[in-house]
Order: C-alpha cells, then sequence, then structure tokens
C-alpha cells in the first residue's frame, strides 16, 4: 500500500516547510522511525518516509542517497535554515509535526503503511 | 576496453557539514549515466558510508569512483590511524565512533557491515599508523544499464 506523503502530512496536522512541488507525486511505502541514520542506511527501503527527531544536515544527505520520498521531524523539531536549503536543493520535502515520534507512528499505522522489513541479524 | 569514467574528490577530516557532498555529486553522475535506480542506490550507499567513515576515522582522504561498462569500483584511501582489527571492525555494532559522531546518528558499527551488503566485492587494507584503503566493486554484468 502507498499513502501520499501531504495526505500523511494532512493525518498528522504536520507543517510543510519545503519541497511543495514533489509533494504533488510524494508517496511513502514503508515508514521508518529513527535517530540512528547509521540504521537507516542499512535497513530503509525505497519509498520510505522517515520519521526522525534529529534535525543535522547528514539526516538531509542520508535522504537523499537513498531517496527516501520525505522526511518528517517530530516533537516540533525545527532544522535549520542552512538544512531546508539543501533539501530544496535536492528536492527533498521535509515536515515537522508537533506530536511524539510514538504518536506519529502510531498514526500513522493506523492508516496502514507497513514498517521496512528489518532482516535477521548476521544475514 | 574503454577508459573507465572516473569521479574523484577529496574529503575532509571532521567537516560534517560537506560530508556526503561528494556521494552526491557521484549519484548525480550515476543518473546522469543511465544506470539503474537499485545499482544507484548501492553505489550511493557505499559511497556515502566510505565518506563518513573518512570524515570520522581516517583523518581525511580520497575517494575515487571508476565507471565501466561492466563495473563500478569505489576506490576509499586514507592515510589515517588505521584498523588494527579488520575483521572485528567488520562486525555489526563494532564501533570506535566518539560520542560526538553517534549524536549526529552514526558511528553504530554498522559501516562497514553495510558497505559489505551493498556490494560483490570489498576488500580492505589497513596498516596501523600508515592508512586505509577499502575498494569496493558492483558488477553490472546484465544490470546495469548503459554507460
Amino acid at each position: 500500500m502507498f499513502m501520499k506523503v501531504r495526505e500523511l502530512a494532512k493525518l498528522l496536522g504536520a507543517k510543510v516547510l519545503c519541497g511543495e512541488a514533489e509533494l504533488e507525486t510524494a508517496e511513502a511505502e514503508f515508514v521508518y522511525a529513527a535517530d540512528l541514520m547509521s540504521d537507516v542506511l542499512a535497513f530503509a527501503q525505497p519509498g520510505t518516509l522517515l520519521l526522525t527527531g534529529l534535525t543535522n544536515i547528514q539526516i538531509i544527505r542520508t535522504a537523499q542517497m537513498l531517496d527516501l520520498p520525505a522526511v518528517l521531524f517530530v516533537r516540533g523539531k525545527h532544522p535549520q535554515e542552512e538544512m531546508i536549503r539543501l533539501a530544496s536543493q535536492v528536492g527533498l520535502p521535509l515536515l515537522v509535526s508537533d506530536k511524539s515520534m510514538y504518536e506519529t507512528s502510531g498514526i500513522i499505522f493506523q492508516a496502514g503503511l507497513s514498517p521496512c522489513p528489518i532482516p535477521e541479524r548476521g544475514e | 576496453m574503454a577508459a573507465p569514467y572516473v569521479v574523484e574528490f577529496e574529503v575532509e577530516k571532521d567537516d560534517f557539514l560537506a560530508a556526503g557532498e561528494g556521494s552526491g555529486s557521484v549519484k548525480d553522475t550515476l543518473k546522469m549515466l543511465g544506470m539503474h535506480s537499485a545499482i544507484i542506490r548501492r553505489a550511493a550507499i557505499i559511497t556515502y558510508e566510505a565518506e563518513m567513515n573518512l570524515v570520522i576515522h581516517g583523518g581525511g582522504g580520497v575517494l575515487k569512483v571508476l565507471i565501466t561498462p561492466e563495473r563500478i569500483e569505489i576506490v576509499s584511501s586514507d592515510e589515517g590511524p588505521g584498523i588494527p582489527d579488520v575483521e572485528m571492525a567488520m562486525r555489526e555494532g563494532f564501533s570506535t565512533a566518539p560520542d560526538r559522531v553517534r549524536e549526529m546518528g552514526f558511528g553504530a558499527g554498522m559501516g562497514l557491515p553495510n558497505i559489505k551488503r551493498n556490494s560483490d566485492s570489498l576488500s580492505i587494507d589497513s596498516t596501523v599508523g600508515v592508512g586505509t584503503t577499502l575498494r569496493a566493486v558492483i558488477e553490472l554484468a546484465g544490470q546495469g544499464g548503459s554507460v
């Protein structure tokens, strides 16, 4: 199942910081919620919406490398202008939700999106 | 065989702001060359993890990506402290990264295993006090699209 990222934003009452044009078509199939980019790089599938509470520039780079459709910052965490600029440059929509990571995840889970499949340890 | 298409860039020690810029340009190049998106993704992950390793551990270094119709070869070299035990460094969860790197969401001991997972072959030559050279290859035969 896919969902439009814009629909998810509406559901969460999230604010769009950049990437309005990309949001016309941006869709998510999976969701990964983490502050550990090492894990995101290892496990996020194509089409994964990233939920995170970290706002450093490497979040944008990680999302760019993986072609993620969007990044949603939780708990009202607001990235710096520099990050928003880079995200706009690479065509990555950024959103902010006031809700916690858990609540945000719960709402999206209820809406029907799947978690990323995690391979078994050692594979 | 045609000469490889080469993308090469320097990576500065501890420059977390610029980290990823070089990998982004490699990704753009592969896209421009018409590579399959799954291949671009694997190459981008390897390059980015290697670039972060140069920033965090290698004291800076050079990343070189050689692209031919047969393969993509990603070579990272530094003159940093070297890896005393490569086998240990390849274990998921083993990390020597400092706390400030972990606070940025990195240094969880996933980098080298993740590079390996995305490579068809990987070699790491490291000498303590001399430096490290990492060579990762993605074979394109029958799946890479045109160069």
